[in-house]
């Protein structure tokens, strides 16, 4: 379905280019203001720069960054054209940050790779690929830039085009189709203008296909509902209110209507939706991702964490799980390991029993297990919790399928948990 | 044509839900409400998440004393509407007990020194987290700062050491003395909160709306004068037809030449406005190259 509001991530160093790129999108989509610009033109002045805008300066944020060339940490923006509004996570590329890529890939909706014609497949662009597919990002866009360095020839680009599909095929959830774009970010041609030295092209420039992609999500009346309370509304007895009762989330998929049988877990209540109430009034029905209040028709004992969905649709139940974990801690997991884990709007505690295949990003396989897992690392880990969590898996339902583990001495968050399957 | 959120209804949601989960974890939340467009909009948002019961927090102003007239008599107004708690940390006060010292000459500001009023009103009060109607696509240093922005116990920001934060899941956990600060509206742009204002129809403050006031150009900006302001040699007192983009301190936020006297004039303005709101109207954001990252470092919101 077309979405209003479209969310994409770009990952990689400057010296791919991709600060240039955004840098690019934006200017040649009118979407840099006059004040940005004139901070770009004097900051390029300073760098020494010979009149040209670096573009690259415009999504710098960090001191830090601009000192170092490198990005650190994701940075958000926002533009809107005639036909879209679109949230560009822009992403570091280093492995070092990868628990910042992770942040910007878990909300978005296309992943934008990029590759430097001239070097090839780098392994920045392959990591960036690997956790777009690991995080379940239903598009992917290959930018093949710099093709003005390459004499924009179509030979080199077909050859990267194969290279890449050769990687792609081992990817997660491989199938859908990646779209290749040659593009000079640098000269603007095919980002959002159609570059008259690659008439050989004829696919979508960058922009067009942002504009016009059609992300492959379910409606969500094509999913089950599910509910996660994380509130319950309840005025203070006594007054006018006194008797409301309302439990209070955004529904993650799905959707509701009044009258609808439900069950309510792990608790296994059944009662049906009395209301669906909103502060602007009543609701017939509800769908994903609207946040609303439901009243139900028999008094149970519903609090935060529970879950509410349609009796013949029920996620699972459970105290095991095996998920795929990205390590993003400097102090190891080690097998036996005590973590906090968060889940929908429910918070218990995880024990590590084991620590499964890891996966080694530059050929995508699984090697054998580690003995500890390693920041950055990326491993099936099987779990057991303290009280059972209401789960999907994360190929079927991205927020029902997704945990962060929290260490409890630091309180940092430690581990991405994107659940495989209930034990 | 089967049926599909807006965009204004999903970034709703999405902050709905962030409010709510601020509201389970954490003891003693606040609300940051200065009068100004995004923490009206907070307001709403606030009503939406947890009516018809009261809000389950107080809401604070930071007062710098140099605050626009028109902002306090709204601020007063609306929470009395609302009929929930304001409190008031007062900058004047931190200067008066010596916590704070007040910068000299015709370009001091209170800016700098509401971080150290905040600072002492979230300890003074316990709170473990703030609300704050910051947005990523004000400026540079906001663009990085994640939804759930976690401040040590001097309310520094670590930008080179930010917690993942992914997906919908929100890390509150903090010690004693460390707090959050939590920015609803973080992917909202300054577009989306008045086409927000629009569609709810809230009331905002008049000095949003064009209107006819004594003014006076100084750096390229049109500042408010009122009587005992400071002026720099060459500079003159004029009337002119202005309104505000952002609602700061007198001291340091200029208006904009406007015939917009509607929130649909407003709109519409923002829409094709070729520069930054806080380019426009922030002296405060011109110091350096990095000058809201080192004032956030230090505790600022």
């Amino acid at each position: 379905m077309t979405l209003d509001l479209l969310r994409f991530t770009t990952a990689g160093s400057v010296d791919d280019g991709k600060s240039t790129l955004i840098g690019r999108l934006l200017y040649d989509a009118e979407q840099v203001y006059e004040d940005q610009l004139e901070h770009v033109a004097q900051a390029s002045q300073r760098r020494g720069g010979e009149g040209a805008l670096d573009l690259a300066l415009l999504t710098d944020g960090l001191r830090a960054e601009r000192e170092q060339g490198i990005t650190i940490d994701v940075a958000y923006r926002y533009f809107a054209t005639a036909k879209r509004r679109f949230i560009i996570a822009d992403c570091p590329g280093h492995q070092q940050y990868t628990r910042n890529m992770v942040t910007g890939a878990s909300t978005a909706d296309v992943a934008v790779v990029l590759i430097d014609a001239r070097r090839g497949v780098l392994e920045q662009s392959k990591r960036h690929a690997f956790i777009s597919a690991l995080l379940g990002i239903p598009e992917m866009v290959v930018a093949i830039n710099k093709m003005d360095l390459v004499d924009h020839s179509q030979a080199r680009f077909e050859e990267l085009v194969e290279e890449f599909e050769g990687f792609a095929a081992k990817l997660n959830g491989h199938g859908r189709a990646i779209t290749y774009i040659p593009m000079s970010a640098l000269n603007g041609d095919n980002v959002v203008e159609r570059s008259p030295r690659m008439q050989w092209y004829d696919g979508p420039v960058l922009l067009e296909l942002l504009e016009e992609v059609e992300v492959a999500y379910d409606h969500p009346y094509d999913k089950p509902a599910r509910f996660p309370v994380q509130w319950v509304i309840r005025p203070a007895s006594g007054t006018l209110t006194g008797d409301y009762r309302a439990y209070a989330g955004q529904l993650a998929s799905g959707a509701l209507r009044r009258g609808d049988e439900v069950a309510v877990l792990p608790s296994g209540g059944r009662t049906r939706v009395a209301a669906i109430d909103t502060y602007d009034g009543e609701l017939e029905e509800a769908m994903a991702p609207m946040s609303f209040a439901l009243r139900l028709e028999d008094e149970l004992d519903v609090s935060r964490g529970e879950l509410i969905c349609h009796p013949d649709e029920s996620p699972t139940v459970t105290r095991e799980l095996e998920a795929d974990v990205c390590w993003m801690a400097q102090e190891p997991m080690r097998p036996g390991g005590r973590y906090l884990i968060k889940h929908t709007s429910r918070n218990a505690t995880a024990v590590v029993d084991r620590i499964g295949e890891v996966v080694d990003v530059h050929t995508l396989e699984r090697d054998a297990p580690p003995a500890e897992l390693q920041l950055n690392d990326i491993a099936r880990v099987r779990l057991r919790t303290s009280a059972p969590l209401v789960l999907d898996p994360y190929t079927s339902n991205r927020r029902t399928g997704s945990f962060i583990l929290i260490d409890e001495a630091s309180n940092g968050t430690v581990g991405a948990g994107m659940i495989t399957e209930a034990i | 044509m089967r049926p599909q959120l807006s965009h204004l209804r999903a970034l709703e949601s999405e902050a709905i839900h962030v409010m709510r989960e601020v509201a389970a974890e954490f003891e003693r939340p606040v609300l940051l409400f200065s009068g100004g467009k995004d923490s009206i909009v907070l307001l709403r948002l606030a009503e939406k998440a947890f009516r018809p019961a009261p809000f389950p927090f107080p809401l604070m102003h930071v007062d710098t004393g140099h605050n626009f007239p028109e902002v306090i008599e709204f601020r007063d107004r609306r929470v009395e509407e609302l009929g929930e708690r304001l409190i008031v940390a007062s900058v004047q006060e931190s200067i008066d007990s010596g916590r704070a010292v007040e910068e000299t000459g015709p370009r001091a500001s209170r800016n700098r020194l509401q971080t150290v009023t905040l600072l002492d009103a979230i300890a003074e009060h316990g709170f473990d987290a703030a609300f704050g109607g910051a947005r990523r696509d004000e400026e540079r240093a906001r663009a990085k700062e994640r939804v759930f922005s976690f401040r040590d116990d001097f309310g520094q920001w670590d930008p080179k050491n930010q917690r993942p934060e992914l997906w919908n899941l929100y890390n509150g956990r903090i010690r004693k003395g460390e707090n959050v600060r939590v920015f609803p509206l973080s992917n909202w742009t300054e577009l989306d909160v008045w086409e927000y204002i629009d569609q709810e129809q809230l009331e905002v403050p008049s000095i949003y709306f064009a209107h006819e006031r004594k003014v006076f150009s100084r750096d390229g900006m049109l500042y408010a004068w009122r009587p005992g302001t400071e002026l720099i040699d060459g500079e003159e007192v004029f009337d002119d037809t202005v309104r505000y983009r952002t609602v700061g301190d007198m001291s340091c936020t200029g208006g904009v030449r406007s015939e917009a006297s509607t929130l649909a004039e407003v709109v519409l303005e923002i829409a094709a406005t070729r520069v930054t709101e806080r380019g426009e109207t922030r002296a405060d954001d011109k110091v350096t190259e990095a000058a809201m990252e080192d004032r956030k470092k230090a505790g600022y919101f």
